[in-house]
């Protein structure tokens, strides 16, 4: 029998989850993984509670050691800030043989972790047509669009996880000058657009409703289906902006 | 040449299959038909011996024209459909042949009625998946929801010899889908983040399908669902059947183009038996929720399981019993 337990969030089990718990407000990592269960075809591994890069590292082990492929019964797998999601069919792989394969593919907390390791570096024209949130969020923190841009492109970011459409990043490492709550109407994003929004950076893969600031625009294509790899990135990369003029951006596209 | 004419999509028909799975680590949706049990009880009447591509239409207003010869079925919502101006049944395998035109009329009750046919509709695949996903403007055909005159040509899917034989689901295997639906739920992931009170309306209240409801999900209508703190989370997974409540309260039962992840409270999920029954939930339809145990869950998607294998042999088989003349 595997040792993990199935969480069902009930308030006697639940640690803070929120800050009116008056408990800290960040947990971080947890002693041992939680299991939720995501209907009777699902389940989510959780493993903190922030987002944080060793959280983050011990959800993207347990993805690589389960994408191996040698665990029939897991259809699909989806890595998050905290959290792998596991789809599981119950007809080939029951949740009590699940538990036990995740179990043994568990990395201590200590242990070695994945790295954030490939560099994926990304051109940005800021501001203009490119980025058309650029004055509203420099006017929300008082500052110029010049430090916007300089103030976005200067951090290493890590791709936390991908999600929402077609290869979109989950960007962590955004200056804390650049905090920004959502937008209250979403707007509409063309393909390529950095947005930011809260703690995060992210790029618009395809033209989609954003409820993100649009601050600039990258020319290279984030998916490309033609491409013999159609997603630019992958959870666990690192990602470095740089700062280019419009003739630049031009000339990308050209290529 | 085998394949059909679009004369009229309705308003809206897509060429979906059993799904796109291994993609969600890059934030690809599961796609696919969004009622999985008509879907395969579809291509299972068609003879098909895994599950072929097939069109989901979705509020019937479907004419297409057969440029080749076919065996095809009708599954899902029930609709006043013909051939050639006969009535047609669903839940049936019939054959179609050249230049007879095949119409269905809106659902009397469902939302989603499957035409599968035999050898499957041959669009590329993309991910490993013929389904489209209309937001990524992949898979399917093109991409895009079928308009008039798209010409899909049927595929070689490996299928059963079903000459001559007709062949249809047993009455207690259709799916009924009334006006009112009760969704059995397993709680969780998140149902710590709902109050007790929020809990109490989560499962004693009815709630309405809004008209906001399409192949990302279904937006209910009830008593706002109160939770215990902020509506907002670290962004997680999201998947098809999940029932997710955003900071208004009123619930959403995912579908299967939902984004691979959100950052809104998910407070349970439907069991994988009862997706059939969400898919189909139409505006205006009346939906409650019921807490499940996993074991009673996987009981019933153990049997269910059970009978669509059974019924299989029985088709295999060809028996007198699946013959009528």
């Amino acid at each position: 029998m595997a040792k993990l337990k199935i969480y069902f969030g009930g308030p006697a089990e639940r640690a803070p989850l929120c800050s009116s718990d008056k408990a800290p407000e960040k947990w971080g990592v947890y002693p041992q993984p939680r299991v939720f269960l995501c209907g009777d075809t699902g389940v989510s591994v959780e493993f903190g509670d922030e987002i944080d890069p060793e959280i983050n590292r011990l959800v993207r082990r347990l993805y690589k050691r389960l994408s191996t492929g040698a665990f029939s019964g897991i259809i699909d797998m989806g890595p998050a800030y905290c959290s792998l999601f596991i789809r599981y069919d119950p007809g080939v792989c029951s949740l009590e043989r699940l538990l036990c394969i995740i179990e043994e593919n568990l990395e201590t907390a200590g242990g070695a972790g994945e790295g954030f390791e490939r560099i994926v570096e990304v051109p940005v024209c800021y501001g203009g047509e490119f980025g058309p949130d650029i004055g509203e969020v420099a006017n929300f923190h008082g500052i110029d669009e010049g430090e916007v841009a300089a103030f976005h492109a200067a951090p290493l970011y890590q791709v936390y996880m991908i999600g929402f459409i077609l290869g979109f990043p989950y960007l962590g490492g955004l200056d804390s000058r650049l905090y920004t709550p959502r937008k209250k109407e979403p707007g509409n994003a063309p393909a390529g657009s950095i947005g930011i929004a809260d703690r995060q950076s992210g790029i618009y893969p395809v033209a989609s409703p954003a409820g993100w600031w649009i601050v600039g625009m990258t020319p290279l294509k984030v998916f490309d289906l033609l491409r013999e790899k159609p997603f630019l990135f992958e959870a666990g990369d690192t990602v470095r902006f740089r700062q280019i003029t419009r003739e630049e951006f031009e000339s990308y596209k050209n290529h | 040449m085998r394949a059909i004419k679009i004369i009229e999509p309705g308003p809206l028909a897509t060429v979906q299959d059993r799904g796109r799975f291994g993609f969600r680590d890059k934030g690809v949706p599961v796609c696919g038909a969004v009622d999985q049990q008509a879907y395969r009880l579809g291509n299972l009447l068609a003879g098909n011996l895994f599950d072929a591509a097939s069109i989901e239409i979705t509020l019937g207003g479907f004419v297409a024209q057969f440029l080749g010869e076919a065996y095809f079925a009708l599954t899902g919502a029930q609709t006043e459909a013909r051939l050639n101006g006969r009535p047609l049944s669903t839940w049936k395998r019939h054959f179609g042949r050249i230049g007879e035109v095949i119409e269905t009329g809106p659902p009397v009750s469902g939302l989603r009625t499957y035409l599968a046919v035999d050898g499957g509709i041959d669009v590329s695949p993309v991910m490993g998946s013929r389904s489209t996903f209309l937001r990524g403007g992949l898979g399917g055909l093109e991409g895009r929801a079928l308009r008039k005159k798209d010409l899909l040509f049927f595929g070689d899917a490996p299928r059963e010899d079903v000459t001559g034989k007709i062949f249809e689901i047993p009455a207690e295997l259709v799916p009924a889908y009334g006006a009112s639906a009760v969704l059995r739920v397993i709680p969780g992931p998140q149902i710590g983040r709902i109050s007790p009170r929020g809990i109490d309306t989560f499962f004693s209240s009815e709630f309405v399908v809004s008209n906001r409801t399409d192949r990302m999900g279904s937006i209910l209508c009830g008593p706002a669902i109160a939770l215990a703190c902020g509506a907002d989370i670290i962004s997680g997974s999201a998947f098809p059947g999940a029932v997710q409540i955003p900071g208004n309260g009123q619930p959403v039962v995912l579908g299967n183009d939902c984004q691979t992840t959100g950052g809104y409270v998910l407070a349970a999920s439907v069991i994988d038996v009862d997706l059939s029954f969400a898919a189909q939930l139409f505006p205006g339809a009346t939906v409650r929720f019921a807490e499940a145990s996993l074991d009673e869950a996987r009981l019933a998607f153990l049997k269910n399981e059970y009978r669509l294998k059974t019924l299989r042999e029985k088709l295999k088989a060809g028996g007198r019993k699946c013959e009528w003349t």
